[in-house]
């Protein structure tokens, strides 16, 4: 009986093999007539064309002209963010807000992790000529903040190494002088928020305009860290409320 | 001259008509005068309806803003008239409908007049709402009073004099509007009429898909003939399935797919049509969407377009959009312009290739963007935006070619269109 059952296994096993083998044949078959197109790959890469057409396929933006900024290695949470608040409207960019408009939550998510995942290597960008004052300035507000105008640390949340902090919290360092300068302008002029409380935009309006190009020039020309990968989650106390962070911190 | 001569005619018309109606002006039906009882507006079926009705009317899109909360209103409308905010039609006592009875709300969706019998400006589409039923009105009031009441005042229209004169309105309603619920056609089916109530009534469907003339107005209701959708500068497509239609070829699944998913084997959804997709069609019910497949099938022939000549010498034009092809478009879209079946759309024979103006086929090549997101296509396939990468001309070069390549025989665009729709704002 049981050498029988044995059997009956296996000339089961004979026939689903080569059902397998001719549901492949015929697999083959209907792509060999697709021949007018190379094959489509079915990958999320192959999908976000229009994120990469600018962005680039790995997300290493243009940081010759500074105008695509990186998204390789930023926090999945933080990216997810910027997709939400360009179909919100909070960030404003007209081809962005056109781009992600009526996408959905989890396919938003599913971009930023993409792009998060990409491990590429940093390249150096064009930098102004400051004087060594600013730049010592830009060093003070980097490390120390300016506590008389209530100016944290940018090491007080984007971490250390200012390499920023998993999920939701972007690194500083490797980016462009003109990408960091506009940020902070546009926190100001209103065209870049998010979910209030807005803690960079308070920051950005406290910054005089000698301030912004200092402390950008200061980040721009700062020589990497071995290891440019965010912090983990949990290890910073932001010294103010941030609806990015879901209102965590000591407030100031 | 012109203009002048229409704001003396308008004026007239104005005076004319607040002379004959302003005695128009009404007092509101309170909620304890009206004839529809609190129990019939708190019942739960008639709250479903209503929200699928609200839904595949599309109502959120208008009366939401970018970000905002559903239905609080706020999006700001352009016309060539001036700027026109939705309002906020979540039941707020004093910002929204809170106060609202059924016969007030009635009267504007059915009458196009506000609660104190104002004339409401046409582009809220009650040239179309008109057609739908009490029952249908009833259960979409009796939804939104269910909503949660958002406090969110709203913003004042934007319109230069004549326009700003409300009771000018009366001369275009006398031209233009023509109040009365669909009435069906006994001769067809019932699944033919209910998809010509949708297209007609609630999905308003000739608010975009229906030329108008210089005051904004649709000669032929219900033409569904095309047409360049004003201040937002695309063009949405004749309807029609048969000859010389703009969707000429289309199956009924063919049409059925591209509402419930955003993609078909001919093409595409996208700029107002994605939106569309992606709030409301999407979510209809297989019956009505068969129903609005069944109703556009019968829509007739159309004329045949005489083939424009052009006088220009086309050939290096061709020559450089070919090239342009070869290197940025066939892999997707395929040196045949066939694209591939459920991923790249087809642009031969594709009725936004083809469309009279080339508005839609600049823009896509400008823009760029994703197939809508839908149970249907979750994870969408998109287009790469060639603004920063293709100079005028190349545009220009590349999509005649595609309008003239295959069975295409569209006319030709130039840099100077590509120059005007490179700058148009992009909501």
């Amino acid at each position: 009986m049981k050498a029988l059952s044995a059997k009956l296994w296996q000339a089961g096993r004979i026939v689903a093999a080569s059902m397998l083998m001719m549901a492949l044949a015929c697999a083959g078959v209907a792509h060999a007539q697709d021949a007018q197109h190379p094959p489509i790959p079915d990958t999320l890469q192959q999908r976000i064309a229009a994120c990469t057409a600018c962005h680039g396929v790995h997300g290493e933006g243009t940081p010759e002209s500074g105008f695509f900024p990186r998204l390789a290695g930023k926090p999945a949470g933080y990216l997810a963010r910027q997709l939400k608040d360009f179909q919100d409207g909070l960030r404003k960019y007209g081809p962005m807000e056109y781009t992600v408009r009526y996408l959905s939550p989890e396919y938003m998510r599913e971009i930023a992790e993409y792009f998060a995942a990409q491990d590429v290597p940093y390249s150096r960008s064009p930098m102004p000529r400051l004087s060594a004052d600013a730049l010592k300035r830009g060093e003070t507000l980097v490390a120390h903040g300016d506590p008389s105008r209530q100016i944290p640390a940018c090491s007080a949340c984007h971490g250390s190494q200012l390499t920023g902090v998993q999920p939701d919290i972007p690194g500083l360092v490797g980016l462009p002088y003109d990408y960091i300068s506009s940020q902070l302008g546009s926190w100001r002029t209103k065209t870049r928020a998010t979910v209030a409380p807005d803690c960079m935009s308070e920051i950005a309006n406290r910054l005089s305009e000698s301030d912004i190009s200092a402390v950008s020039a200061w980040l721009a020309g700062r020589e990497l860290p071995a290891d440019m990968h965010a912090q983990p989650a949990g290890s910073v106390t932001p010294p103010l409320h941030c609806g990015v962070l879901g209102d965590k911190g000591d407030g100031a | 001259m012109k203009r002048v001569l229409l704001i003396v005619v308008l004026l007239l018309l104005a005076l004319g008509g607040w002379w004959m109606f302003h005695g128009g002006a009404k007092q509101p039906v309170s909620q304890a005068a009206s004839k529809v009882d609190a129990a019939t507006l708190k019942d739960p079926a008639r709250i479903a309806k209503g929200e699928y009705l609200a839904t595949i009317g599309d109502c959120a899109s208008c009366h939401t803003q970018q970000g905002g909360a559903r239905y609080a209103g706020g999006r700001v409308l352009p016309t060539p008239f001036g700027n026109i905010p939705a309002p906020n039609i979540t039941p707020d006592r004093e910002t929204g409908l809170g106060d609202w009875s059924f016969e007030d709300f009635w009267q504007a969706l059915h009458s196009g007049k506000g609660r104190h019998g104002e004339l409401l400006y046409p582009v809220f589409s009650y040239t179309s709402f008109t057609k739908v039923t009490r029952d249908d009105a009833l259960a979409m009031f009796a939804y939104l009073q269910s909503l949660t009441p958002v406090h969110q005042p709203a913003k004042s229209p934007s319109l230069e004099f004549p326009y700003n004169v409300r009771n000018g309105l009366n001369a275009w309603r006398a031209l233009y509007f023509h109040e009365g619920e669909y009435q069906p056609d006994t001769s067809k089916s019932a699944a033919w009429n209910r998809g010509a109530y949708l297209v007609q009534g609630l999905g308003h469907c000739n608010e975009c898909h229906a030329p108008r003339d210089a005051l904004g107005g649709q000669q032929s209701n219900g033409s569904l003939a095309g047409g360049q959708i004003p201040s937002q500068n695309w063009y949405a497509p004749d309807l029609s399935t048969q000859a010389n239609g703009g969707l000429a070829g289309w199956s009924e699944q063919d049409i059925v797919d591209l509402l419930k998913t955003g993609q078909s084997a001919r093409g595409t959804a996208f700029g107002p049509m994605a939106e569309v997709v992606a709030r409301s069609t999407q979510h209809m019910q297989d019956d009505d969407v068969r129903a609005i497949a069944t109703y556009l099938q019968s829509l007739p022939p159309r004329a045949p377009v005489a083939e424009q000549k052009s006088p220009l010498d086309l050939r290096p034009i061709l020559a450089q959009g070919a090239k342009i092809y070869a290197e940025r478009c066939a892999d997707c879209h395929g040196k045949d312009g066939n694209g591939v079946a459920g991923i790249y759309p087809p642009l031969n024979g594709n009725s936004s290739v083809n469309e009279p103006t080339g508005i839609n086929a600049m823009r896509v090549v400008l823009l760029g963007g994703f197939a809508p997101v839908t149970a249907g296509n979750p994870r969408p396939y998109s287009m790469p935006p060639f603004a920063q990468q293709l100079s005028d001309s190349d545009v220009a070069a590349v999509v005649t070619y595609i309008r003239q390549t295959w069975s295409n025989k569209a006319p030709l665009v130039q840099e100077r269109d590509v120059i005007m729709y490179r700058h148009t704002p992009i909501d």
